[in-house]
Formats: structure tokens, C-alpha cells, sequence
């Protein structure tokens, strides 16, 4: 069952994707990147990263790609687009270099699972006992407010400067 | 076994055996130290003038610079430079009546600071005191102060007086340096100090083209020594493990044995060092150039010390020499050889000091076979009457010139005031240079009683009485040849008195009534160089000589003093020499006692100033402008001084001129030029190609970072 | 289902390079890069239920990292488009000497 629904939501967030690179309107593009996001939620349910689901849906495909709609909107890109598809050589190169390294990729993935490395680590027990004692979302604050609350706060300071960056960079000059 | 001469530090090292006393030495850096003091004092004052005069010149009132400044600009040096001199030589005659007060054996040293200690390599700042040393003391500030007091009439109205003093003062400081140092690095210290003040002063007119190429001359050739000397001290440390003389001599025996390969290298090295600084064949060339200089100069360093220095290295590392025979014979066949050489180009020359100078150079070969023939004293000794009657001889022939030079800018006359065929007849106007530079002559010359006789006499004994056992043939050769350049020695100095003082005067009248004989400062040195030349040889009487008719039948009052002095400094070298070399032969290679052939050289030396006097008299000389040379022959090829430059010039200047050319045009500017530019093409070139990756396309640098990921990850997983 | 989710990471990384690399819509290909920072978020939270909770508290970051990253972005792409009248990448070539 798990696995159906894994197939399904893969082959949703692959669509998507392709749809982000081949559409050439702009809020086509958006919206299919939009589906793909939620299907990768759902990947991350299936995966028991609950929270993170839940943010991917909230923060990425609300928040994010709002601003980037905006954006569209705002410029006015929603219509008279034209197709911006790069053809010739740098198309080949392009599908040459990512192909291969797609394949080199697949290659290295195959039987990951089995890897000897994961004896040292908890595994699927570990982190379902984990989740059982402290839920999804105790157990990512627990570390993100111990061990590296400093990379939290200097993530806070980073939003920060981001913000006052774009408001800079964006607005008009009179 | 490094240094342990020092470690002991400058307290109580002298402890006579036999409880006597122990020689407590005063204030021997204060030797040192005075003409430094000189030397800074002179030389604040020359850059003050110079400054000064620049500063003048540019506001454009030259000349005016006032009375009481020009007094001062020749004050202070008239009384720092000879004063500071004069009172090293006080100071050297007080501790040389303190070393002859007790019987010292051992080396005095006195241990300032460690220079370098680098590893087992250790060189010290000392001093030694010995009886060597203190009697090269006593010859340089002896000298040196009659020398200077020369030179505050000499150079009175030369606007370089102050920078003169300076130089000459720091050279007398180097010079004590050579010799009080108490290893082989200081020696070398002041040995390229005082090559240094030699291409200072001999270049001291550098506005002259001429002078300063001379200057750079003797610089030059006389680092073709110096490499040898530096290789001889870095050979010795190498297998001695010590560059100061204590250790040294006290190694050398052990370490080496008689002639082994290793001595000899390092002998010869030291002597090759010895050939460039006392101007030897085939190194002599830059010393008749060195007369460049102003004569007191010549005095000072071009005849009495600074040459010696050489002779001083040779007797100072008489154990290493000793223990090399070859190294010796090689020394003595040098000096035996130059004694002749120069002695023929002197008898040609025209310009009074290149006689000298030629002159100078053989008598230091002298000196050569003396310290060949392993006579140290002998050298020694030659080196100190030598330092009298030569300087006496060079600063008559600067009284000359000088007064020369006064008469004939007085009629403005543009003839050369070192001519001999300009002058003749001076004895009229400078009776009392010519009476003292006759005294020079005859002592020079080997006229028993005089210093040259006994010291000459000497070295000419010791090298025939060396003609037994090994280099048997050799020593006889040489000491026929010494006999020769002897009898060659009076000739030419006869022929020298005889063309300045005597014959017909070449000048016209009115130079004739601008003839003045000279201040007293210029006299006075004269008189005392004049008494000593006469009495300078009486403190080393040989014996057998002490006894006979040449000693007054000991009469005299010192017999073989200078031997009993410096018996301790040269007893080691003397016991390997014996040891290796068998005794002297207790007659010359003809046969006779030392009694006879002294009577022989005198007489012969005698007969040849009569022969050429005889020969030269009645003889119409013509002044330089109306004489042409030697038309060819003998005479021609002495007169060009046998071609050495010109040979010189072909075999060695002229190819390395021409290769230096070859490695500039080609070497530097093609090749190395060449690639450097080339370099900075390529970069510029390979900068131009890459900016034409820099497309300002986003998706291209996205195209390469995606290629450079895939390397990576390729090179990763693959 | 490792193994799956991490092929699905990767096939999504390629697809978003080649947007990068394909498209001149400085939008597209800044929504491109998005895609490529989401597969890689995905390949943390599959290796994380293997190597602890770690992967996710990256995965956390790299959400707010690509949240600011946006807002600048898109910023900078406005005031291009001020200048331009265009937000087609190759018009952009500033960078060139």
C-alpha cells in the first residue's frame, strides 16, 4: 500500500517537474512546481518526516511560491510569453552534462539500503522509538534548541538581512 | 678544539713558567680604537665640508665660504689625524716595554665578543698580543705618524684634506686589525679593510678617469687573493676545526704531517692570498698603478705596510708553511722571480714612483724568499728596515713632487712633475731631501752599514744556506737570482738619485727660483725615516757578522736581537722546519762563510752604484717632451715593463669582456630577458583567452558549474 | 524505499539543472533552482529516517535558507526587469569585463 502511494506521489512530483522545466507560460510553470512540492509532502508523510510536511506545504508551496507569483503578476510575465526553450548546442550540452550525471547518480544508488554504514546509526527502529517517545516535533526542537540553537538564531539573522535586502534591492528610486 | 685560546678569557694567560712576571698588556684595544676615534672624527668633518661645499655651490657663492670654516675644516684633521696615530704608537711602544720587561712565552690575547658561533664554527673578536704582533704594531703606528705629519704639508691645499685624514686613519685601524687579530677571520677583516682604504685612496682623485680605473684595479686583483686566503681559512677550519691562531698552531702539528697534501693546499691557498695583497708575480700588476694615490699613500700603504701584509701572513702561519715545503719553495720561487722581474722594469722607468714602486714590489719578493726559505725573522726583519728606507724613499720622491709640481704651476708649465727627465740637479734646491733619500739609497741598496745591509744580507744567506736536501737545486737557483735582483737594486736607484738630484737641469730658471725645500712637517719625517734607515738594521746582527769587521767587531750593540724576540712566535714553525728540512747549511752553494758573501753583495752593490754612476755621468738627458723611448730591444721591452698588461690584456681582460658582453647581449637581454618577457606574453595571452570565457552569460558559468560538478562527481564515483 | 526516494532526489535534481540549464526566464530558472534545492531536501529526510533526525533539522534550514534566498532573488530580479524591460537571461551580461 505504502509503496502504491509512494509510485503514485513520485510520479506526480517527477510530472510536476518536468512540467516546471517544459511549460512556457510562467504560471503554468509555478503551478506545476506547486504540485510537485505537495507531492513531496506527501513523499515526507510517507517518510515520517510529519513536520517537515507540514511546513514543505506551508512555507514552500504557500509562502514561496506566492512571492514568486507575485512576481509574475507584478512584471506582468502572465501573458504575451514566448517560448524561451534554448535549442541547438547548448541544448545538447545541457541534456549531455545531466545525463550523465543522472547516470553516474543511479549507479551509485543502487542497493543503498544495504549499506554497511547504517549499522552505526539508529536505523527505522531507532527513529520510530524516537518518534514514539518525544513526537515528530519534539524531536526536531529538542536538538534545534540545544545543539545548534546558534545556527538557529543566525538563521533568524539571515531572514532578517533578506528581508532588508529585497526591500532595498526592490524598491523604486525616486 | 675550537677556540680554546679564547675560553680561557683575557685574564692571566701570561704567567711566564718559572713564576716570573706576568706581562699585563695596556689597553690594546685602545691601539685599536684611537684611529677609529680619527677616522669618525675626520670623517664627520669631510662629510660636514662636503655638504657644506655642495650647499655653496648651489647658492652660488663657491668660494666664499669664510675664513674661520676653512681654518676649522684644517684644524681638526691636522691635529686628529697624525695625533690620534701618534698616540696609537705611544701606546704600542708602552706595551712593547712592558712585553720586553718579562719573558713571555705564550701569546697574549684579549678576548672582547663572540663575533659568530654557528655550530662547531666559532669566530671571536680578540686581540693577541705576542712579539710578532707588537712589532708590526710598533712598524705601522711607527711609520704611520711620520707618515701622517707628512701628509698635513703634503696635502695642505687639497680640498679633500678631511676625507684624506679619514681614509688614512681608518687604514691604519685595519692595518692593526690584520695584525692584532688574534684568527685567521679578523686578519681577514682587516685584510679587506685595508684593501678597501687602498682603493679609496688610491682612487682618492676619482674626479681623474685615470686614478679611479687604478683604484678599481687594485680592488680586483686583489680579489683573486683574497678567494685564495678565504679558501686556505675555510680548508683549515675544515680540518682543523679552528680558525684562531692558537688553536690552529697547536693542531696543525698533529693533524698534518710533514708535506701532507692538505697543508700544502691550505699553504698555498694563504700564499696565493699573500701574492695579491703584497703585489707579487703574477699579481703585482696593480701595485705600479696603485701610484695613483698621493704619495704619502704610496708611503703608507704601497710600500710600507699594507704590502707587507702578505709577508706578515706567511710568518704568522710559519707552522703551516713549515709543515708545507712545497707550499714554502713555491713561496720563495715567487718572490725570487718577482725580486728580478721588477727589479729589470725598474731600471727603465721614467716616472720616479714607478721606479719606486717597481722597486717595492721586488723588494717584497725579497721578503717572499726570506719566508720561502722558512727565515722568518729574516722576512720580519727585511719587512721592518724595508718599511724605514722605502717609506723615507717615497716621501722624498713626494717632497720632490711636490716641489716640482709648486715650480712648474708657478710658470704654468704643463710638464709632468714626476718625470725624472724633468727634473736633474735638484740637490741644489732640496739639499736636505736629497741627503735622506741618498741615505734611502745606499740602505736600500745593501751599502753596509746601513739597515738594508744587514736585513738583505740576511735573507740572501738563509735562502743559499737552504741549498741542501729537499728543493736543493731550487734554493741555489734562487739565491743567485737574489744576488742578481741586489746588485739590479742598487742600479736602479742609483740610476733614480742620479736623474733627480744630479746631472743637468732640464728646468728652466724660472722654475728654478719657484725650487723651495720643504715645510718642516715634511722634513722632520724625512730626518727621523734618514736615522733610522742608517741605524734600523743594527738590532739583528748575525752573529758571525756581529764578530767580524761588518759588526765592529761587536762593536754593535745588538746582536740577533730581533731573533731572541721573536724566537717565541717563530720557535714552532722553526722546530717542524729543522725537523722536516734538516739545518741550515753552514755555508752558500759556492762556498764561504756568511762573512764572505755579505763582503761580496756589499762590494758588488758598491761597484754597481760607482759603474752606473760613471755611466750616467756627462750623460745630456732631454725633458720628457723632447725624449722618446727606447727605440727596441731590451730597453724597449723593460720600458713597456715587459708587456705583462698588454699580455694580460689580451690573455684574460679582453675574453672576459668579451664574454660578459656575449652573456649580457645574449645571455641576459635574449634569453633571460627574453623569457621573462616571454612569461608575462604568455600570462597576458592566456588572461586574454580566458576573459573570453567570461561571456557575461549566467547560463554559461551554470553550464561549467555543472560541468565541474560533473568531474567531480565522475572522479568520485568512477 | 530508500533507495527509491533517493532516485527520485536525484531524477528531480537533473530535471531542475536542466531547467537551469535549458531556460531563459530568469524566473523559470530561479524556480529551477528551487526544484533542485527540493530534491535535495528530499534525499535528507529519506536518509534521516536511516541517520537520525538530523537530516530533517537540515532539511529545516535549507527551507529557510531558500525562503531568503526568494525574497532576494526575486527582488533582484524586479529591479533587472526595472532596468531591462526584460527578465530573459541572456540580456544580462553585466558580468562580462
Amino acid at each position: 500500500m505504502t509503496e502504491i502511494v509512494f509510485y503514485a506521489l513520485a510520479a506526480m512530483a517527477l510530472g510536476g517537474a518536468i512540467g516546471v522545466v517544459l511549460k512556457s507560460n510562467p504560471v503554468a510553470s509555478l503551478l506545476s512546481m506547486v504540485g510537485t512540492l505537495a507531492s513531496m509532502a506527501g513523499i515526507f508523510v510517507l517518510l515520517e518526516a510529519h513536520f517537515l510536511a507540514a511546513i514543505q506545504v506551508m512555507v514552500y508551496a504557500g509562502a514561496i511560491m506566492v512571492l514568486f507569483l507575485f512576481v509574475i503578476m507584478l512584471l506582468n510575465l502572465g501573458h504575451d510569453y514566448e517560448p524561451d526553450l534554448r535549442r541547438g548546442i547548448g541544448q545538447f550540452l545541457a541534456f549531455g552534462v545531466v545525463g550523465t550525471i543522472a547516470g553516474l547518480l543511479a549507479r551509485q544508488l543502487r542497493g543503498a539500503e544495504d549499506n554497511p554504514v547504517y549499522q552505526f546509526f539508529p536505523g527505522p527502529e531507532g527513529m520510530d522509538r524516537l518518534l514514539a517517545e518525544e513526537g515528530i516535533v519534539g524531536a526536531i526542537a529538542r536538538p534545534l534548541f540545544t545543539d545548534y540553537v546558534i545556527a538557529f538564531e543566525l538563521v533568524g539573522l539571515l531572514l532578517l538581512v533578506a528581508l532588508v535586502g529585497a526591500v532595498a534591492l526592490a524598491k523604486r528610486r525616486v | 678544539m675550537t677556540a680554546s685560546g679564547f675560553a680561557a678569557g683575557p685574564a692571566a694567560q701570561a704567567v711566564a713558567p718559572g713564576g716570573g712576571e706576568a706581562f699585563e698588556p695596556l689597553l690594546p684595544g685602545l691601539i685599536l680604537l684611537l684611529p677609529l676615534l680619527g677616522f669618525a672624527g675626520n670623517g664627520i668633518l669631510a662629510l660636514a665640508a662636503a655638504r657644506g661645499g655642495a650647499a655653496r655651490l648651489r647658492s652660488g657663492e663657491a668660494g666664499a665660504g669664510g675664513e674661520p670654516e676653512r681654518r676649522l675644516v684644517h684644524a681638526l684633521p691636522t691635529w686628529l689625524g697624525p695625533g690620534s696615530v701618534a698616540l696609537a704608537f705611544v701606546l704600542s711602544a708602552l706595551n712593547f716595554a712592558r712585553m720586553a720587561g718579562v719573558e713571555l712565552h705564550d701569546p697574549v690575547i684579549r678576548h672582547y665578543w663572540s663575533w659568530m658561533a654557528t655550530g662547531p664554527f666559532t669566530a671571536e673578536v680578540a686581540l693577541q698580543l705576542d712579539q710578532l704582533s707588537v712589532i708590526m704594531n710598533l712598524i705601522i703606528t711607527g711609520v704611520g705618524s711620520l707618515i701622517h705629519l707628512f701628509s698635513v704639508g703634503y696635502m695642505r691645499e687639497d680640498p679633500g684634506y678631511a676625507r684624506y685624514f679619514c681614509y688614512l686613519n681608518l687604514f691604519v685601524f685595519f692595518m692593526l686589525v690584520l695584525v692584532m687579530g688574534a684568527g685567521f677571520p679578523l686578519m681577514f677583516v682587516g685584510w679587506e679593510g685595508v684593501g678597501l682604504c687602498s682603493y679609496l685612496l688610491i682612487g682618492f682623485w676619482f674626479e681623474d678617469r685615470e686614478k679611479a680605473d687604478a683604484g678599481k684595479k687594485a680592488f680586483i686583483v686583489n680579489r683573486i687573493g683574497d678567494f685564495g686566503f678565504l679558501l686556505g681559512i675555510f680548508l683549515l677550519f675544515r680540518h682543523l676545526g679552528a680558525v684562531d691562531y692558537v688553536g690552529v698552531f697547536a693542531a696543525a702539528p698533529e693533524a698534518f704531517s710533514y708535506g701532507d697534501p692538505v697543508v700544502t693546499a691550505v699553504a698555498l691557498l694563504l700564499l696565493l692570498g699573500a701574492i695579491g695583497k703584497s703585489a707579487q708575480v703574477p699579481l703585482y700588476v696593480w701595485l705600479p698603478d696603485a701610484m695613483a694615490g698621493p704619495t704619502p699613500v704610496s708611503a703608507l700603504i704601497h710600500a710600507a705596510t699594507m704590502v707587507t701584509a702578505g709577508v706578515y701572513l706567511i710568518a704568522r702561519a710559519g707552522v703551516l708553511f713549515a709543515l708545507a715545503p712545497v707550499g714554502s719553495a713555491a713561496a720563495a720561487t715567487i718572490g725570487a722571480v718577482t725580486a728580478l722581474f721588477s727589479a729589470t722594469i725598474a731600471l727603465k722607468q721614467y716616472d720616479i714612483k714607478k721606479v719606486l714602486a717597481y722597486s717595492t714590489v721586488s723588494q717584497l719578493g725579497f721578503m717572499f724568499m726570506a719566508v720561502g726559505a722558512g727565515a722568518y725573522v729574516a722576512g720580519i726583519f727585511h719587512l721592518m728596515t724595508h718599511a724605514f728606507f722605502k717609506a723615507l724613499l717615497f716621501l722624498g720622491a713626494g717632497a720632490v713632487i711636490h716641489s716640482m709640481h709648486h715650480a712648474l704651476h708657478a710658470t704654468h708649465r704643463e710638464w709632468d712633475a714626476q718625470d725624472m727627465r724633468n727634473m736633474g740637479d735638484l740637490r741644489r734646491y732640496l739639499p736636505m731631501t736629497w741627503i735622506t733619500m741618498g741615505t734611502a739609497t745606499l740602505a736600500i741598496a745593501g751599502i753596509w752599514p746601513f739597515a738594508g745591509f744587514f736585513s738583505k744580507d740576511e735573507i740572501i744567506w738563509y735562502t743559499g744556506a737552504r741549498a741542501e736536501g729537499e728543493f736543493a737545486v731550487l734554493y741555489a737557483a734562487l739565491w743567485a737570482i737574489a744576488l742578481v735582483a741586489a746588485v739590479l737594486t742598487a742600479v736602479y736607484m742609483t740610476r733614480l738619485m742620479v736623474l733627480t738630484f744630479h746631472g743637468n737641469q732640464r728646468f728652466g730658471e724660472s722654475e728654478a727660483r719657484n725650487l723651495h725645500e720643504e715645510p718642516v712637517t715634511m722634513t722632520v719625517p724625512l730626518a727621523v725615516l734618514a736615522l733610522l734607515a742608517v741605524f734600523g738594521g743594527w738590532i739583528n746582527v748575525p752573529p758571525a757578522v756581529h764578530d767580524s769587521f761588518f759588526g765592529g767587531f761587536g762593536l754593535l750593540p745588538m746582536s740577533e736581537w730581533l731573533h731572541y724576540w721573536l724566537e717565541p712566535v717563530t720557535a714552532a714553525a722553526d722546530g717542524i722546519r729543522a725537523a722536516g728540512a734538516g739545518p741550515y747549511s753552514e755555508s752558500a752553494p759556492l762556498g764561504g762563510g756568511e762573512v764572505l758573501w755579505a763582503a761580496v753583495a756589499t762590494t758588488a752593490a758598491a761597484a754597481a752604484i760607482l759603474l752606473t754612476m760613471r755611466a750616467l755621468a756627462g750623460r745630456e738627458v732631454r725633458p720628457a717632451d723632447e725624449s722618446s723611448p727606447p727605440e727596441g730591444g731590451l730597453a724597449r721591452v723593460l720600458h713597456d715593463k715587459w708587456y705583462v698588461d698588454e699580455a694580460y690584456d689580451r690573455v684574460i681582460v679582453r675574453p672576459v669582456v668579451g664574454a660578459s658582453r656575449f652573456a649580457w647581449r645574449w645571455i641576459d637581454q635574449f634569453v633571460i630577458d627574453g623569457a621573462v618577457d616571454g612569461i608575462g606574453a604568455l600570462v597576458r595571452g592566456l588572461g586574454w583567452a580566458g576573459s573570453l570565457l567570461q561571456t557575461g552569460q549566467v547560463t554559461t558559468y551554470a553550464v561549467i558549474l555543472a560541468l565541474g560538478a560533473l568531474t567531480i562527481l565522475g572522479a568520485l564515483i568512477l | 524505499m530508500l533507495t527509491e526516494a533517493l532516485v527520485l532526489g536525484a531524477l528531480l535534481f537533473v530535471i531542475g539543472m536542466l531547467g537551469v540549464l535549458v531556460r531563459r526566464n530568469a524566473i523559470i530558472v530561479f524556480l529551477s533552482i528551487e526544484l533542485q534545492l527540493n530534491a535535495v531536501n528530499l534525499s535528507f529526510v529519506a536518509l534521516s529516517r536511516y541517520l537520525g533526525i538530523e537530516g530533517q533539522l537540515f532539511v529545516f534550514f535549507i527551507m529557510t535558507v531558500a525562503a531568503a534566498e526568494a525574497a532576494v532573488g526575486l527582488a533582484i530580479i524586479i529591479s533587472i526587469f526595472r532596468h531591462y524591460e526584460s527578465v530573459n537571461v541572456e540580456n544580462f551580461s553585466l558580468l562580462r569585463w
